[in-house]
């Protein structure tokens, strides 16, 4: 990214007027992200109304308007949406309809979990893709190299949550030993914490990995081709050296913009296993608060996730500089 | 001028196809890319077993028949039956097509979808390109999922809604990827030329941009495909794809025959295998046709 706005070009040289380039051109993404979640709003049902007045056992006229007025509908759309903005932007995304907590409080309790998760998965993912992907460029159009890009191509078609049902069935069914359930938070007890969140973990990250694992191995090879490596072998460098300290630093940039790109399928990758796996994340409070129709979680789930994509890719973007030397802020 | 002979000069490929091209095409995808040409061909059988799943199906989707639950693989029952005594070959076989129904209707609509988008941006540029792709940069921060799951809970799950938001999901991102070929086709001789004689935009459109762009379009499509097959199962699997009791791939590994699976794990075996394959067979395929149409897109997914 940082290439392709011009970034690397001599005049913006300091991190700071980097940062609020950056953040400026962040702006009308993030106001049309915040208008696709207001939209989302507008299309909740009207019978929602109707559901929530049947399930309260109320049903005067009055309290109808209450609810439309406590939903804000009642007002015209764009200054719903300017209070709706106001509200948000100081972190009130309003009360959860059937728990009657703010929706803030939700999501700070379930927002650490699924990043926990998220991190975890990251982790096996590259340290699955990156030494796969380098060993494959390595061994180009060899065995080895068919097998790891097979496995790589598998691992696109497979759903994760087909590999989760497995894990969760076979297991108990030959051995049986079935992977725990119980949630425990992570200060309580670190190791219980890790034992339940890392089947979860992993097989989100092996579905990462697999494009990672493709990005690594292209990479590798088109560096690997570049006239500074063929001089590094030339002056009788061992390959190992070759590719570990001249060609990977070159080969990571563009993983790392990879990683930027997945944080969107990290993090729906992670509701379906949050799932399977009773981990109780943000994409546990997303489905159940769909189940029960509690929009108001609904809609800040949706808007914690969009920000939080954009907020990645901006610390992406600011990792170039310290992959490569090259891009001056 | 004539405006109808510049349609077809030799600069446009791909409009009226030379006589016996889709043969000699065929013949380079089965020399050059065996494992595609498989692919392909897998994908051709499940689409085939789609289209006739009522005349394949051995036993109606919701056949009950609780005498014989639960039932290992049997020549029957080749796949077994599950926990209401249902033949699971023909819950796949329903399956297949309910897929193959969203997945084409989903993918072409998407590719609609796409196609208006990347023109709009790439070819009128500008200040439309500007407002158009950081509408995309937000649309495409939203997980697929989440935005597909926020959607269905407001509108409602049905086969009809999921088409329409997978499309639009699907079409939306896809637009950058047409509008990146779009923006390199309008700087082509061809289509400079044809501005400097005079053409109105809808004919550079029509018989310049749009047949240079489809080997991206067929690629694009392709994919599509199996990205949608996989996300309606992954829906499905969460209770908010296509209702039940219709079955679909994704329902069958959740849902009630869950618990039942320790007893019969071929419930589990099953849907799964079938996705797993037919995405499999699809990005192969796709992956070959990208290579063969167009050189240039390789290695952009």
């Amino acid at each position: 990214m940082a290439f392709l706005l011009g970034f690397h070009r001599p005049g913006y040289t300091t991190m700071q007027a980097f940062i609020v380039k950056r953040l400026l051109t962040l702006l009308p993404t993030l106001l049309f992200t915040s208008l696709i979640v207001f939209a989302s709003i507008r299309l909740i049902p009207g019978d929602v109304i109707d559901l929530m007045l049947s399930q309260n056992d109320i049903s005067t006229g009055q309290d109808r308007e209450i609810i439309e007025a406590a939903l804000g509908l009642d007002k015209p759309i764009y200054a719903q949406y300017f209070s709706w903005i106001g509200a948000v932007l100081v972190g009130d995304l309003g009360r959860s309809l059937w728990k009657n907590v703010p929706v803030s409080e939700q999501l700070a309790a379930t927002l650490p979990i699924t990043f926990e998760m998220g991190l975890l998965a990251l982790v096996v993912a590259l340290s699955v893709a990156i030494p796969i992907g380098i060993f494959s460029a390595m061994r180009q159009d060899t065995g080895s190299d068919y097998i790891a890009r097979s496995f790589s191509l598998l691992m696109l078609a497979i759903p994760s949550f087909w590999l989760g049902t497995l894990v969760m069935v076979f297991p108990s069914v030959w051995w049986r030993w079935a992977p725990p359930l119980d949630y425990t938070p992570f200060l309580e007890d670190p190791l219980k914490n890790l034992r339940h969140m890392l089947v979860p973990a992993i097989l989100l990250g092996l579905s990462l990995s697999a494009v990672t694992m493709r990005m690594t191995r292209t990479m590798m090879l088109e560096v690997l081709r570049q006239d500074y490596v063929r001089t590094a072998r030339a002056k009788g460098l061992k390959e190992n050296v070759v590719v570990f300290r001249h060609a990977l630093r070159n080969v990571l940039i563009p993983v790392v913009t990879l990683v930027g790109l997945q944080a969107p399928l990290l993090i729906g990758g992670s509701v379906i296993l949050e799932q399977i796996f009773v981990v109780p994340g943000m994409g546990s409070l997303l489905l159940e608060a769909v189940f029960q129709r509690d929009y108001p979680v609904v809609t800040g789930v949706f808007l914690v996730v969009g920000v939080a994509v954009l907020f990645i890719n901006f610390l992406v973007d600011l990792t170039y500089g310290f992959l490569d030397p090259r891009v001056r802020y | 001028m004539n405006e109808v002979n510049m349609g077809q000069n030799p600069a446009v490929p791909l409009l009226v196809p030379r006589k016996g091209a889709l043969y000699s095409f065929i013949f380079r995808l089965f020399k050059e890319k065996p494992l595609g040409a498989v692919g392909g061909v897998i994908f051709l059988l499940f689409l085939f077993c789609g289209i006739f799943a009522d005349v394949l199906a051995p036993y109606g989707m919701n056949e009950t028949n609780m005498l014989r639950r639960l039932e290992a693989p049997s020549l029957a029952h080749p796949m077994g039956t599950d926990h209401l005594g249902r033949d699971v070959l023909s819950r796949i076989l329903i399956g297949a097509k309910l897929s193959m129904i969203v997945g084409f209707l989903a993918a072409g609509m998407a590719t609609v979808v796409s196609i208006v988008l990347g023109i709009a941006s790439g070819y009128f540029g500008k200040r439309t390109d500007m407002v158009i792709q950081r509408f995309v940069d937000a649309w495409m921060t939203f997980p697929d999922l989440i935005l597909l799951i926020v959607v269905v809970s407001m509108i409602g799950p049905g086969i009809p809604q999921i088409v329409v938001v997978l499309a639009l999901l699907y079409g939306i991102a896809g637009s950058r990827i047409i509008r990146g070929s779009v923006v390199s086709i309008r700087e082509n001789l061809h289509t400079h030329a044809a501005q400097s004689m005079g053409a109105r935009p809808l004919h550079i459109l029509c018989y310049h941009i749009l047949p240079n762009i489809m080997p991206v379009v067929i690629v694009l499509f392709t994919i599509r495909v199996g990205a949608v097959i996989l996300t309606e199962a992954g829906l499905s699997f969460l209770g908010l794809g296509v209702p039940p009791p219709a079955p679909t791939w994704g329902s069958m590994l959740s849902g009630s025959g869950r618990t039942y699976m320790y007893l019969g794990p071929w419930l589990a075996l099953a849907p799964g295998l079938c996705l797993t394959l037919v995405v499999y067979a699809i990005n192969v395929f796709g992956d070959a046709l990208r290579d063969l149409l167009d050189p240039r897109m390789k290695g952009s997914r």
